[in-house]
């Protein structure tokens, strides 16, 4: 089995806690059903979405110039890292030149799949995780399971007994009011004792140079707010064109994630404070050359909302982790293998290609039809698993060949009927472990045809 | 009317009462149906593992077979998708465009092309629907939850004409039963886990039979069906339109 399918089936043999995430994401894709469907207007909301972004990738070039300007225009300071080494040095730097020992993050899937945390720790930076999700997996050591909801994998009760161990609550307690005031206290230490804050981006605007950022903890906040020095960290493709453009994304962003209108605070970031410094470090990391390949280019249409996840069968089974990327789900399978072909090559086909994540895709990326791409490459640069490639060389041999395909389903069929049970259900049949394999007629359609309809 | 009927290759072997009851319905409502003595696969299982240039010779193959036909239909949304779809990797010749055009899925085609109104069947049971995702999001056959549009659905408009049959409401409309191909193989244990979920929900409506516009997710639920030895039966829809009976 390919590890894709290893990781989901130790995940799944807790049946139990299967159920339990399983209802856990549906709850959340219902909720998202219920906003969307209050809205008439839903589907061109989602067309005028994809067309901005759609007119984002065709001249990012230009906007990502007009946003610098513009942002410089304001006394933001810009820097670029064309991968995650330098995008971590960056931040480092502009650390190491303030003698800053302590900071805090607020949520950014960028500086996840930079792995900033790790970098920054080692050069012996104390990095403190603000959003309550982010917070959790980091004291849990743990990678994010999801991109908006990154415990969503944990119970109350493993949150309240790791809140147990980290930062003395009650034992035993499982209440999510009390294990959350208990973060917030601790929280609240750590925004006060801060000297820089990290946030990631949502949306950076190249008419005014501005970033937003969307939250419902308010945690990005109150870091920029209580910090002298501030760094947003964004990636190539979060630019959209004017401010007038926003709204768009607002409504889709919110609604398509949680259910909700809108995130319960939309922050707009454009100048440094008096006094202090703003920095943004905009990112390719690979986005580059996944511009570049047309049948997955539009995939940097993606506003991280992460509803190709509560809708996607196998990731409500498998859980996020099962996917080894910082980006799980429908959307990091077609994200992936753009990074590493050979690595990620079970990814595309961790689906049945039912198509639920590109009909929720707030912004209309074609998720299923690229995973169905992604296959094609897979196999035709050589990484489909031994054997897989050659067995498909030969049924398609054999279906262009009636008279032979005819006679191996005769055969075949006759054989089905007459050997032993214990020999047909043998450890070489993966259907036949869980599944009875259908009865075998003793004619097939075509044989009675023959018979019945060209006497 | 001429029809170039395309039975799928496990329907051919495994399930032929689902090809006899597509072609005795096609031949009720008047058409004239032709099944080609060479027809065999449409390729898909091929080029959903990867494989589609391997793949390239049963298109060209399928599309010598029904060239000469108006109308090519299969009890199949899955297999309908696939030539419309993919068949677009081989060069686009006359022949080529005209099958892709004219292939259907026998509910689109009843619906579409006969327009029938009524029709002549009775199934005096308890019925799940299950949507098999080809057809219902590649071909539109319905409206997906996901989408925010008016809720139509091919499959239940056709139910709906037969007598004495009661269709239930499931909990999730269209969640995916885990078939998927070699999905089924490859990532056994979500796919059964899937199937087996699928099953529970039509279970808790306490239907007699679980239907759908595709056997190959059927051959899935009625493998597991079977094994957890369950009361519940599979069967195409085509079956239970065709069926006359009490």
């Amino acid at each position: 089995m390919n590890q894709h399918a290893q990781k989901a089936a130790a995940f799944i043999r807790n049946a139990e806690r299967t159920r339990w995430h399983d209802d856990a994401l549906w709850m959340v894709r219902s909720k998202r059903d219920t906003a969307t469907h209050d809205i008439p207007e839903w589907e061109q909301l989602r067309e005028l979405g994809s067309l901005v972004k759609n007119n984002v990738l065709s001249k990012l070039d230009e906007y990502l110039d007009e946003f610098e300007a513009n942002a410089q225009k304001n006394g933001v300071q810009v820097h670029w890292a064309a991968d995650a080494e330098e995008h971590n040095r960056i931040v480092h730097d502009i650390l190491a030149k303030k003698k800053i020992a302590r900071i805090v993050k607020s949520k950014s899937m960028l500086t996840e799949e930079c792995h900033l945390n790790e970098y920054l720790i080692e050069k012996g930076i104390e990095v403190i995780d603000t959003d309550l999700g982010e917070r959790i997996i980091q004291l849990k050591e743990e990678a994010p399971s999801h991109i908006v909801m990154p415990a969503i994998h944990l119970k109350k009760e493993e949150i309240g007994a790791l809140f147990h161990e980290k930062l003395h609550t009650e034992k035993g307690a499982s209440d999510p009011q009390y294990l959350t005031e208990s973060a917030r206290q601790h929280l609240r230490e750590k925004f006060l004792q801060a000297q820089a804050a990290v946030t990631g981006v949502n949306f950076g605007i190249a008419e005014t140079g501005g970033v937003v950022v969307c939250t419902n903890e308010g945690n990005a906040d109150m870091g920029v707010h209580l910090s002298p020095v501030q760094i947003h960290c964004m990636g190539i493709e979060k630019i959209i064109p004017k401010a007038e453009h926003l709204g768009i994304f607002t409504r889709l962003l919110g609604r398509s994630a949680t259910g909700q209108p809108i995130t319960i605070y939309t922050s707009h970031h454009h100048r440094p404070k008096p006094g202090g410094e703003m920095h943004i470090v905009i990112v390719d990391n690979g986005r580059t050359d996944q511009l570049g390949r047309k049948d997955f280019r539009n995939s940097l249409k993606c506003i991280r909302c992460g509803a190709c996840m509560n809708t996607c069968p196998i990731y409500r089974r498998s859980g996020g982790h099962s996917y080894g990327y910082t980006v799980p789900g429908p959307i990091g399978s077609i994200l992936t293998p753009g990074k590493d072909l050979k690595k990620y090559s079970d990814l595309p086909f961790a689906s049945t290609l039912c198509g639920s994540c590109s009909d929720v895709c707030p912004v209309k990326i074609d998720i299923h039809a690229q995973l169905y791409k992604w296959r094609q490459v897979i196999a035709e640069e050589g990484h489909l698993p031994a054997g897989k490639k050659k067995s498909m060389q030969m049924t398609s041999w054999l279906f262009a060949r009636p008279k032979l395909y005819r006679m191996a389903g005769k055969w075949g069929r006759r054989m089905l009927r007459l050997l032993p049970k214990g020999l047909i259900y043998n450890r070489f049949n993966t259907w036949g472990r869980d599944r009875d394999l259908p009865e075998a007629p003793k004619e097939s359609f075509q044989e009675w045809y023959q018979k019945n309809r060209r006497s | 009317m001429t029809v170039g009927l395309f039975i799928p290759c496990y329907i051919d072997q495994f399930y032929p009462q689902v090809g006899i009851a597509s072609l005795e319905l096609l031949e009720k409502l008047g058409c004239e149906v032709v099944v080609p003595a060479g027809q065999t696969c449409c390729g898909q299982p091929m080029a959903n593992t990867g494989c589609e240039q391997d793949a390239r010779k049963n298109y060209t193959y399928f599309v010598e077979q029904y060239k000469d036909f108006d109308h090519i239909v299969m009890p199949s949304g899955s297999c309908t998708y696939h030539v419309r779809k993919h068949y677009d990797i081989i060069e686009q010749n006359e022949d080529v465009r005209r099958v892709r055009q004219n292939t259907y899925d026998i509910s689109e085609f009843l619906l579409d092309v006969l327009k029938i109104k009524s029709l002549d069947s009775q199934f005096p049971h308890t019925v799940g629907l299950h949507q098999s995702c080809h057809g219902l999001r590649g071909l539109r056959l319905g409206t997906g939850t996901e989408r925010v549009l008016p809720q139509e659905s091919k499959l239940k408009q056709l139910l709906g004409m037969v007598k004495d049959l009661q269709l239930v409401a499931l909990e999730r409309a269209d969640e995916c039963c885990g078939f998927g191909g070699t999905f089924a193989i490859n990532e056994p244990d979500i796919s059964v886990r899937m199937g087996l979920d699928r099953i529970a929900e039509h279970e808790a409506q306490k239907v007699e039979v679980i239907t759908a516009g595709d056997m190959s997710c059927l051959m899935h639920l009625e493998g597991l069906l079977k094994r957890q030895k369950k009361p519940i039966v599979v069967k195409h829809l085509v079956e239970i339109l065709n069926h006359t009976e009490p």
